[in-house]
């Protein structure tokens, strides 16, 4: 494999990471705004402890991610930062007002009026990040981030790219899956029967609203997405992959169905993280369809291998240091004995 | 506004926002382990108190330091894509390696936050400990990434184009010993002497508080010897930029002609049009001295480049005087500091110290900015010195300034927050007073003597 596919793929890992956990911490701010019922406070009680040890950490995912990219990929760095100036300013806002509103919840004075509002701009910030950061992906993947047929004009430029329908219904769809993997994860996470079955049907709800949303971000492909339409159709790798994510997905939902929640917590994240590797692979080689290919889009191949030490090296440090992170604050041994 | 001046304007608050909080990131926990490791130590639960305060601080700090570093990370390349399309291969490394300390330093953080009585109390001190570590080490690899633009090297330009790239040259420039010394120096004096500085104003109307006593015993012990050290680390930036980044000494003395046996120019304003510094006080021969060791050294002045290529000397030399006359009050007052420490006099009594370390609050972070404008606007008009112009790095997006007032008003509030939360949880005396009985009245000079010396 070139040096330079390895350290796309690292990336692809690195942002895959960031889904399926940094993405399940926003998950978590959209079920606290949408928090009701007589167990609306002790909900947000949950996500909150959930979120507070690990979301920092789950963050840098996306951190690396972009070092990364600027790092090996210049060039691709550069373009997004010029044609996605918008979206990504206002994924940055959401970032920004997400962590600081979390943290200030968590600190505020306690039951205090202040307490509330922070919640109300946390939970509002994690609705709207995933929305503009599936867009951005959207926007890739349709291939508008490229240097070809552009015409001049702001709005052609610097708007037309993203604000479209497909990109857009991307971004629903993030939304969803963020919120279906954060209604898993609380599930497993509950310790209280009440709250578990809470999750549960928020789980099962936002499953179906999944799959919905892939049919509507499939169809819109068919005009918004060509390369994506055509990867995910007719490649050689379409089919059995297609099945792959179809059966995670009707574990994740089967396992919730019968209560099996680790299974789910499981099937849920192999089923989002296969969903993205689909979108990886139908626009493989070009790291921006339709012209920026990973080949031309890469550094010198001095750069690459030290990238590549560095990570080696770095993995070394992370992943015992995760595990360890994991373990202390995910203990399943703390949960409810499971039955149905 | 023009977008260029919008785009640097940007990303000067930008800047200025996250380096508190990253300059507070790394000395802030080095602090909470301190705290901790004297609870273990002696069993005093004001120690615990201050340690659960301290990792509040921290977590309140952090998470601020966070997100608002993601927003750098993300507006290298939204602002300058030219440059990050040219500097990315041959200075990622620094930021690759600085994605790895960060990350440890979030992980640590989190089990360090939310694990008091998760895991035992000695993996606890050294999570602490691992938060403290990485946190030092995210700074100096930052700083070295910024050494680059300011000593590149690790390339050949070949027809504008970066040719036998070598990452690890690039970080090896020749400014980053001396700047991350000094970063990293300047991060413990001024955090440790703003809490040092807080606690010393509390103590001045109720000196008897053991509770800030003993934080201002342990800021003094991080913030002092780093105060102490920063002007040896001052004087060999000083040589560095003397002999690699003239035009920058040059702004930063506002020495607009070269000559033998430069003097040093003690305040003044920079009139550029005449080429001449008014209302100064020069101490002959002190600028070849400082800058090359020899009294009769040559310094290069501004005339040594067309206009054209200056920085904004009034600026560069108002922001180098006030970083200069900062270092050297609070090494001033580390010394006096040390000294009574080491007479073992009771600290706290001393009205003067206290007002004196009171003013220092402040002081260390108006330093840290403005040491930080010496060392970008002295560099300007090129982002990286020598080989891109700023001008020429900028995004051709129009519209800058939208972003640029969206960024500063976000910033203002999330500054205006975080500055009333301390107030209200890091801050603020304990209500109990059981921490009275853990001073003993008489017993000061004892009692202070056992912390500090």
């Amino acid at each position: 494999m070139p040096l330079a596919d390895l350290l796309a793929g690292n990336i692809f890992v690195a942002l895959n990471a960031y889904a399926v956990l940094g993405g399940a911490d926003f998950g978590g701010g959209v079920w606290d705004l949408l928090a009701l019922g007589p167990r609306k406070q002790r909900q947000r009680e949950l996500i909150a402890e959930a979120i507070g040890p690990v979301w920092e950490a789950n963050h840098v995912w996306l951190i690396l991610a972009i070092v990364l990219l600027f790092t090996c990929f210049p060039p691709a760095f550069a373009r997004l930062g010029t044609l996605l100036h918008i979206p990504l300013s206002l994924v940055l806002i959401g970032i920004v007002l997400r962590g600081s509103a979390f943290t200030f919840w968590r600190y505020g004075s306690p039951g205090g009026e202040d307490e509330h509002r922070w919640g109300a701009v946390f939970a509002i910030a994690s609705l709207i990040t995933p929305l503009l950061l599936g867009t951005t992906a959207g926007a890739i993947a349709s291939g508008a981030v490229g240097d070809v047929g552009r015409g001049d004009g702001f709005y052609t430029i610097y708007v037309a790219p993203w604000l479209n329908p497909f990109p857009l219904s991307v971004g629903l769809f993030a939304l969803i899956a963020f919120a279906f993997l954060a209604a898993v994860y609380l599930s497993v996470e509950a310790r209280e029967r009440e709250l578990q079955e809470d999750f549960r049907r928020r789980a099962l709800a936002s499953g179906v609203a999944l799959f919905l949303g892939a049919g509507v971000a499939l169809l819109l492909s068919l005009n918004g997405a060509p390369r994506v339409r055509d990867g995910l159709i007719f490649a050689a790798w379409a089919a059995p992959l297609h099945l792959l994510t179809a059966a995670a997905a009707i574990t994740a939902l089967a396992a919730l169905w019968v209560r099996r929640w680790r299974v789910a917590r499981v099937a849920a994240a192999t089923q989002v993280s296969l969903i993205l590797w689909g979108w990886a692979l139908s626009q493989y080689p070009y790291i921006l369809p339709p012209d920026l290919s990973i080949a031309r889009a890469a550094a010198p191949t001095a750069t690459l291998r030290l990238a590549l030490g560095a990570l080696a090296v770095g993995t070394v440090v992370l992943l015992p240091s995760l595990y360890y992170l994991f373990r202390v604050f995910k203990r399943s041994d703390r949960h409810l004995p499971t039955d149905a | 506004m023009p977008d260029l001046l919008a785009a640097r304007s940007q990303m000067a608050v930008s800047l200025a926002f996250h380096i508190v909080f990253a300059v507070i990131g790394i000395a802030m926990p080095l602090m909470m382990v301190l705290a901790e490791r004297r609870w273990q130590v002696t069993g005093h639960g004001i120690y615990l108190d201050l340690a659960k305060r301290w990792a509040k601080g921290t977590a309140i700090l952090f998470a601020v330091g966070a997100v608002s570093g993601t927003v750098l990370s993300f507006e290298l390349g939204l602002l300058w894509p030219r440059f990050m399309e040219f500097a990315g291969p041959i200075i990622g490394m620094p930021f690759s390696l600085e994605g790895f300390a960060f990350f440890t330093e979030a992980i640590f953080l989190g089990i360090y936050l939310y694990g008091w009585d998760r895991i035992s109390s000695r993996a606890h001190l050294w999570a602490g400990v691992a938060v403290s570590a990485s946190g030092a080490a995210s700074g100096v690899f930052v700083v070295i990434a910024n050494a680059w633009m300011n000593a590149p090297t690790g390339f050949e330009l070949v027809n504008g184009q970066a040719v036998n790239v070598d990452p690890i040259a690039a970080m090896a420039n020749a400014a980053a010993v001396s700047q991350t010394l000094h970063m990293t120096l300047a991060a413990y004096a001024a955090t440790g002497f703003a809490v040092a500085g807080i606690h010393a104003f509390l103590l001045l109307r109720d000196p008897a508080n053991a509770f800030h006593r003993r934080a201002l015993e342990i800021a003094l012990i991080v913030g002092a010897p780093a105060a102490v050290l920063q002007p040896v680390s001052g004087d060999l930036s000083a040589r560095h930029i003397a002999a690699h980044q003239p035009v920058k000494l040059a702004a930063a003395e506002a020495l607009f002609r070269t000559q033998a046996g430069a003097p040093l120019s003690l305040g003044g304003w920079p009139d550029v049009a005449a080429r001449e510094t008014r209302f100064a006080v020069e101490i002959p021969y002190a600028l070849s001295l400082l800058a090359f060791h020899d009294p009769h050294a040559v310094v290069q002045g501004l005339d040594q480049v067309p206009p054209s290529e200056w920085p904004n000397v009034p600026a560069a030399h108002l922001s180098f005087q006030i970083m200069v006359a900062v270092g050297t009050y609070l090494a001033l007052v580390a010394l006096w500091t040390g000294w009574l420490a080491w007479r073992r006099a009771d600290l706290a009594h001393n009205r003067w110290l206290m007002r004196a370390i009171a003013l220092a609050t402040p002081l260390g972070f108006v330093a840290v900015e403005a040491g930080w404008m010496v060392t970008e606007l002295g560099r300007q008009p090129w982002v990286i010195y020598g080989v891109l112009k700023t001008r020429d790095a900028v995004t051709p997006m129009p519209g800058l300034v939208v972003p640029f007032v969206t960024f500063t008003l976000l910033y203002c509030l999330l500054g205006v927050i975080v500055v009333w939360l301390l107030y209200r949880h890091i801050i603020r005396s304990p209500a109990g007073p059981e921490w009275r009985r853990f001073y003993m009245p008489g017993s000061g000079k004892r009692e202070t003597g056992n912390e500090v010396a």
